[in-house]
């Protein structure tokens, strides 16, 4: 019995440490998924988390700027400046009327300040309805074009 | 032709079905000759399915835009060869294409052991049926590949109608990998199945001893190693098409890939404890349930759309078919464990920390410990959205933080395990065994941070690595040494035919190697370099030691695509080496531009370089060049670990067939093989 005491001692000091480590990692990388009416009603320390806030690009608002894009995200009649800031080019499905997804912080002012642009057009591979049923998305696929901002991920 | 295709998957459904029900009825009453029929019934499963994919393959390559998976997943301009594996481009096929990869598994397990095991068999038989069951109704009546497009006529009945070309393939799926990506990783998914039925028919059927546990660990190595093959070739494919300089993204569905493989990999060590020492029952029935089931979910994961990934896009009610059937499992698991547990007693208690058993036990923690944490990293913003309503995503860093400490603790346990003796391993042992390892892995490190390495994971990493493999040399050395004194043998020479007696330990000896290999590549990127620069003809950025020199942009176009070209020349050292075509395909059927990486591959690192597209302020091209270290060792590691696991699997050689030249076959003669010649001595298997 001796020998099953040490190994629970021992499993107990694993498991503690890594949910700790775990604890760490979680703070310092969650990220809100917020529509763009629940934004407004955000207040205190929710206004200053990291986030990910989609909607359609409103169309003729693509601003190309020195050093970053501006757009009008819109869901729902409500509306989201945006300044992209990133400095990876846009994904080519960027486009007026397109499907975005923009991660980022919210400055002072409301503005929207997203490191990472990731953009869905209306693909061919949607089912037209009434066409295919449910054509599904393929395993490896996607029109959603990934733009890590920020260089380095491993 | 599509009736016929249908066909055959309703016909393959209900041989199902008989396989299932014959199968129970079978065992209920001893009746042996309704026993052999549901397992011919099995058989047949595999003939129908084979059918039906063939039929759908033949409208792939008859251009058949009539129906509707075909059109949406093809196109005339198509090249042959992914029109072959555009079969699991989409929901439907990849669905068929599992049951079908499935029915392969029965198949062959059917087969081999159709003779024997006649009071384990019959149960493991209807659990497979059951599974088989689960896919044939969701190709049949859920995800059927063979509907076909109608549109209504002038007098609202539906008429077939075709398209004139398809939609085309994903163009992130032309690529050669995605045609074995895709096989492997179902392989592996579908070939956990067979264990999964071995253990749920030992627990029910109360067979006696461990012998399950023989048939189960080389199809769990079978499917293990298919899982590896394709995590591997989906993180290459990830690396080498998607064009963001790195090969995992701890993406919901690369990690639905990941979690079965870990508790697979568990399954493969604790098994040795239930082997050697009668310990652990309960823990691997569990261990194999819990494989299953976390395929089931990666399936789910992957074809739901629970959560959003780059890979599972559609939000598709294909899910709830598949929470059913995870639920189903679990409750039948569960029952079989129950009714049975006191048939999982275990024989024999942890006597020392410092043992085999406790190395195994650590090591079935941590690699637990690492799949829940990994899982609930994915499932978080699921989880979060049920507790509190707002719905929180948790990003690599949380991935990296739990797991690489565990990788760094499992690749220690790597070294240290296979030496320790099982029960208790004293002091002397210890100091035998481990200092001249220990002693170069530290030396390394020293010198390593003395020349400046400094990034702390990536520096225990590499101690570790140069401690396993000492270690691993180490084994070799000494076991083949006995032999070459003893036999007169060179050593080399006797190191092979060391591992041929033994070759489930010496296999594994290799595997760990290969697990050092991927682990060092993975320890490089720590080291990653990356630059992106807008540049016009004759611009020059710099990376490392190299200089890229833009040469020209030009514009290729064929019909299945139209690209734009960068030409740039490598200067490494200052030294002209090489030239690089980096390239933006559009593709035409698909309207969908897609980047194509140019990498310059070399064991110390990959210049890696990605025509990025245009600056959106200037217009002009924008450039993205990263330099990775290692990157090469990852890819290399994926080989030796399927050479190591193939070796493994081999049935271990009788010492007295090497010793002597086999006798030349000539007709009449007996073969070889069959006249054993000599003293035959069996490797013992009381090392392993």
């Amino acid at each position: 019995m001796k020998a099953r005491g040490k190994f629970l001692v021992g499993s107990g000091i694993i498991v503690v440490t890594l949910a700790s480590l775990a604890y760490v990692g979680f703070t310092q990388s969650k990220t809100y998924y917020h529509t763009i009416s629940e934004l407004s009603a955000l207040q205190g320390g929710a206004l200053r988390q990291r986030m990910r806030v989609s909607g359609n690009v409103r169309t003729g608002t693509i601003e190309r700027l020195v050093g970053s894009v501006n757009f009008v995200l819109e869901e729902q009649g409500k509306a989201l400046n945006v300044s992209y800031i990133g400095r990876d080019p846009l994904p080519d499905t960027f486009k007026d009327g397109a499907q975005a997804l923009v991660e980022g912080r919210l400055s002072s002012d409301g503005h929207f300040i997203a490191e990472q642009v990731q953009a869905k057009c209306a693909s061919k591979y949607e089912a037209n309805p009434g066409e295919a049923p449910a054509v599904a998305r393929p395993a490896q696929s996607s029109s959603l074009t990934r733009v890590p901002a920020g260089g380095r991920q491993s | 032709m599509d009736i016929f295709g249908s066909f055959a998957l309703i016909l393959a459904l209900l041989v199902a079905v008989y396989a299932f029900v014959a199968g129970i009825v079978g065992i209920l009453t001893r009746r042996p000759l309704l026993t052999r029929s549901a397992a011919n019934a099995g058989m047949a499963v595999f003939l129908l399915v084979t059918l039906a994919v063939a039929s759908l393959e033949y409208f792939f390559f008859t251009d058949n835009f009539s129906m509707a998976y075909v059109a949406a997943h093809s196109n005339r301009a198509l090249p042959a060869f992914y029109k072959f594996a555009a079969l699991w481009a989409g929901q439907e096929g990849s669905l068929l294409f599992w049951s079908w990869l499935l029915s392969i598994y029965v198949f062959f397990t059917l087969l081999v052991n159709r003779n024997k095991h006649p009071e384990l068999m019959p149960y493991a038989g209807v659990v497979m049926a059951g599974v088989q069951i689960f896919f044939l109704v969701l190709n049949n009546f859920v995800a059927s590949p063979f509907n076909v497009l109608a549109s209504p006529d002038a007098a609202g009945a539906w008429r077939l109608t075709a398209i004139g070309d398809g939609h085309g393939l994903n163009p992130l799926l032309q690529y050669p990998e995605m045609v074995i990506h895709p096989p492997m990783l179902y392989l592996g998914y579908t070939g956990f199945t067979i264990p999964f039925a071995f253990a749920l028919a030992a627990l029910l059927g109360r067979y006696p001893g461990e012998k399950w546990i023989h048939i189960t660990r080389r199809w769990t190595m079978i499917a293990w190693c298919f899982q590896s093959i394709g995590i591997l070739l989906g993180a290459h494919w990830a690396y080498a098409v998607l064009g963001w300089g790195g090969y995992w993204a701890w993406d919901p569905v690369e990690n639905a890939s990941l979690v079965p493989w870990i508790t697979g990999t568990a399954f493969l060590h604790s098994v040795m404890m239930q082997e050697k020492r009668g310990m652990l029952k309960v823990w691997n029935v569990w261990l194999v349930f819990t494989t299953f089931m976390l395929c089931i979910l990666g399936t789910l994961l992957t074809r739901s759309g629970v959560v959003s990934s780059v890979h599972a896009f559609a939000q598709s009610s294909i899910g709830n078919w598949f929470v059913g059937f995870l639920a189903l499992t679990f409750v039948v698991c569960f029952w079989a464990y129950w009714m049975n547990r006191d048939y999982l007693r275990s024989d024999n208690q942890l006597d020392s920390l410092v043992s085999r058993e406790s190395s195994f036990l650590f090591n079935n923690l941590v690699l637990l410990a690492g799949c829940f944490a990994v899982l609930w990293g994915t499932l978080f913003p699921v989880i979060s959205e049920w507790v509190s309503g707002s719905k929180i995503s948790v990003g690599p860093p949380f991935f990296n933080k739990v797991n690489v400490p565990i990788a760094l603790f499992l690749l220690f346990l790597t070294g240290v395990g296979p030496l320790l003796a099982w029960r208790k391993t004293s002091l002397d042992a210890l100091k035998r065994n481990f200092a001249w390892p220990l002693a170069g892995g530290v030396l390394t490190g020293v010198v390593a941070a003395i020349f400046g390495f400094r990034e702390i994971y990536s520096l225990i990493c590499l101690i570790l690595s140069v401690f396993v493999t000492l270690t691993i040399v180490a084994e070799f050395y000494r076991g083949a040494r006995v032999i070459a004194a003893r036999d007169g043998t060179n050593l080399l020479a006797a190191m092979g035919e060391l591992t041929m007696r033994n070759t489930r330990r010496y296999g594994g000896y290799i595997v760990h190697f290969a697990i050092v290999l991927i682990f060092i590549g993975i320890a490089g990127s720590a080291f990653n370099q990356d630059i992106q620069k807008e540049m016009g003809v004759g611009d020059t950025i710099s990376i490392g030691r190299y200089s890229i020199l833009c040469q020209n942009f030009d514009r290729v176009a064929n019909n299945n695509f139209e690209s734009e070209r960068a030409t740039l020349e490598i200067f490494r050292d200052g030294r002209s080496v090489m030239m690089l075509y980096p390239e933006r395909r559009f593709f035409l059927a698909s309207q969908v531009t897609e980047t194509m990486v140019a990498v310059q591959s070399t064991p110390r690192h990959d210049l890696y370089v990605v025509y990025a597209g245009r600056s959106p302020e200037t217009g002009r091209p924008v450039i993205h060049a990263y330099l990775n270290p290692l990157v090469k060792w990852i890819w290399f590691g994926g080989i030796v670990l399927v050479l190591g696991t193939g070796l493994a699997m081999l049935p271990n050689r009788r010492a007295a067939l090497v010793l002597r030249p086999a006798p030349k076959k000539s007709w009449g003669e007996a073969p070889s093989g069959a006249s054993p010649v000599g003293v035959v001595a069996r490797a013992s298997d009381a090392h392993d």
